[in-house]
């Protein structure tokens, strides 16, 4: 799958399933702060990324991911290297 | 004491999804039964069951809020929002005041069954999502209900069967009777899926006379042959009086009488002594006689003892001169957790409109119910100044009460 590819599918369900507004898509959005991505939020972020992607995501790896570039890395390199 | 009113009412129903619609379908005795193919393949001994489309919450309410709420959980937001809105109650009050809520429900079948399918499949408790766990619990609707409506107050799910619609109002009637609260938002939820039914098809207590839907469910009928299930939710917002007047609500009626008891027998199989004890209790509470309802709203699910027994009970107490009795049930189906409080709101509407609605397929009377004066067609301008509305559940839970008009 490709990089852009990748951002686009995430981008979807962001707008999709978290109701978030395309301009809020910046990639030095913060999750918690600017998109409002709770504790909660991150137990259905696994189900999402599982199924968009195939592949499951520790509840700790989220620990490092704070601006929505990070998270478009963290799925980039997982699923390229899926 | 505190008098106990009724502010606001709401309902999301199989015969209308607000009260103007409900009010309409009882007064034309219009059913609200179908038939689920689906079941059928399940290999369901009836495919019988109330017909009700999930409301769309989306653009309603934040998505958070959504998904943990289980099917009867999306029916009693319905309910509730339009019960507060009559009752005039906004997020300003909510957020000023402590509302409680008391709310019936018995069961979250749907959302257990689904999160089993997805460990199943998946072999992984990570990828039941954030809602599982609120969608599969009894008190799916209070959590949920609570947290949209940001209520401070009394905060719990009533249990009691087929009963719990009514108990919840029961209950909140003696919290703010005896001053403990003066707002609460009292109900009743049942899905209406197969995953919850399954087991209750299992005792044969259904309905299957499948080529006519709408005639299946006959309560008191000497054919009658079983309910059939159905659901939604129903909300009443019950309030003192006094804040009532101060708040310049608008005051519905009054709730008067409630009366409980507990079979101590059989848990399914209902029994005579329980319910017309039920009943004696809640005249005594509302310190009136049987002659002065004008209307009994029936418990009578259409199962052969059930309603057999209810007819008893009710000849027990009231005689052989009874009110108009009839059991929605006729068009609803039967809505379990929810029924004790749609139940209260027909009878409510019917008090307000001056009718009694009919208990449709209603044709042949058995030795019990020939000695009721069963309202077998709609009854045209019969004012109703009080009603009593009965409801029973497994385990031989009773719960009764009576409401009037405000003069």
């Amino acid at each position: 799958m490709e990089t852009q590819e990748i951002i686009s599918k995430i981008n979807n369900f962001l707008i999709d399933e978290f109701e978030l507004e395309e301009s809020q898509l910046q990639p030095a959005a913060s999750l918690k702060e600017t998109l409002e991505i709770d504790s909660l939020d991150y137990v259905d972020l696994v189900v999402i990324i599982e199924k968009n992607f195939g592949f499951k995501v520790k509840g700790e790896d989220f620990a490092g991911i704070k601006t929505l570039q990070d998270f478009y890395d963290y799925i980039i390199k997982h699923a390229k290297s899926n | 004491m505190n008098r106990v009113v009724i502010t606001g009412m709401g309902i999301y129903s199989t015969i209308g999804k607000n009260v103007e619609e409900v009010r309409q379908s009882l007064y034309i005795g219009r059913s609200g039964i179908g038939f689920d193919p689906y079941r059928k393949e399940l290999g369901f001994r009836s495919g019988l069951t109330g017909i009700l489309e999930m409301p769309n919450l989306k653009g309603e309410i934040t998505r958070r809020q959504r998904v943990g709420m289980a099917e009867e959980a999306d029916y009693a937001y319905v309910a509730t929002a339009e019960a507060l809105k009559q009752a005039k109650i906004d997020n300003d009050f909510l957020d000023k005041n402590d509302i409680g809520i008391l709310y019936g429900n018995d069961s979250s079948g749907k959302a257990v069954c689904e999160a089993y399918d997805v460990l199943k499949d998946k072999k992984d408790t990570a990828l039941l999502g954030s809602g599982a766990i609120f969608q599969s619990m009894n008190s799916t609707i209070t959590m949920n209900l609570s947290t949209i409506f940001r209520l401070k107050g009394i905060n719990l799910t009533i249990s009691a069967a087929c009963a719990s619609g009514s108990h919840s109002i029961g209950m909140g009637y003696y919290f703010i009777k005896s001053g403990l609260q003066d707002i609460i938002i009292c109900g009743g939820g049942q899905e209406i899926n197969f995953h919850s039914m399954g087991s209750f098809d299992g005792l044969s207590a259904f309905s299957i006379r499948e080529s006519e839907p709408q005639k299946a469910s006959r309560p008191f009928d000497r054919d009658r042959d079983g309910l059939v299930p159905s659901g939604g939710a129903a909300t009443v917002v019950l309030e003192s009086y006094e804040s009532a007047i101060r708040r310049g609500a608008p005051i519905l009626a009054e709730v008067i009488g409630y009366g409980f008891s507990s079979n101590g027998d059989h848990i399914s199989v209902p029994n005579v002594e329980g319910p017309a004890k039920s009943l004696e209790m809640a005249l005594k509470d509302a310190n009136v006689k049987s002659s002065d309802i004008d209307y009994i709203n029936a418990h009578a699910t259409a199962t052969p003892v059930g309603d057999l027994n209810e007819a008893q009970a009710i000849t027990k107490v009231f005689g052989l001169k009874t009110p108009y009795v009839s059991s929605t049930k006729s068009m609803t189906g039967h809505e379990m957790w929810m029924g004790g409080a749609s139940e209260v709101i027909y009878s409510m509407l019917m008090m307000q409109d001056s009718f009694v609605a009919p208990n449709i397929n209603f044709e042949n009377p058995d030795e019990f119910s020939a000695k009721l004066n069963i309202a077998a067609k709609t009854i045209k301008n019969h004012k109703i100044d009080m009603f009593l509305s009965n409801s029973f559940g497994f385990g031989g839970t009773n719960s009764t009460l009576i409401v009037k008009k405000i003069k």
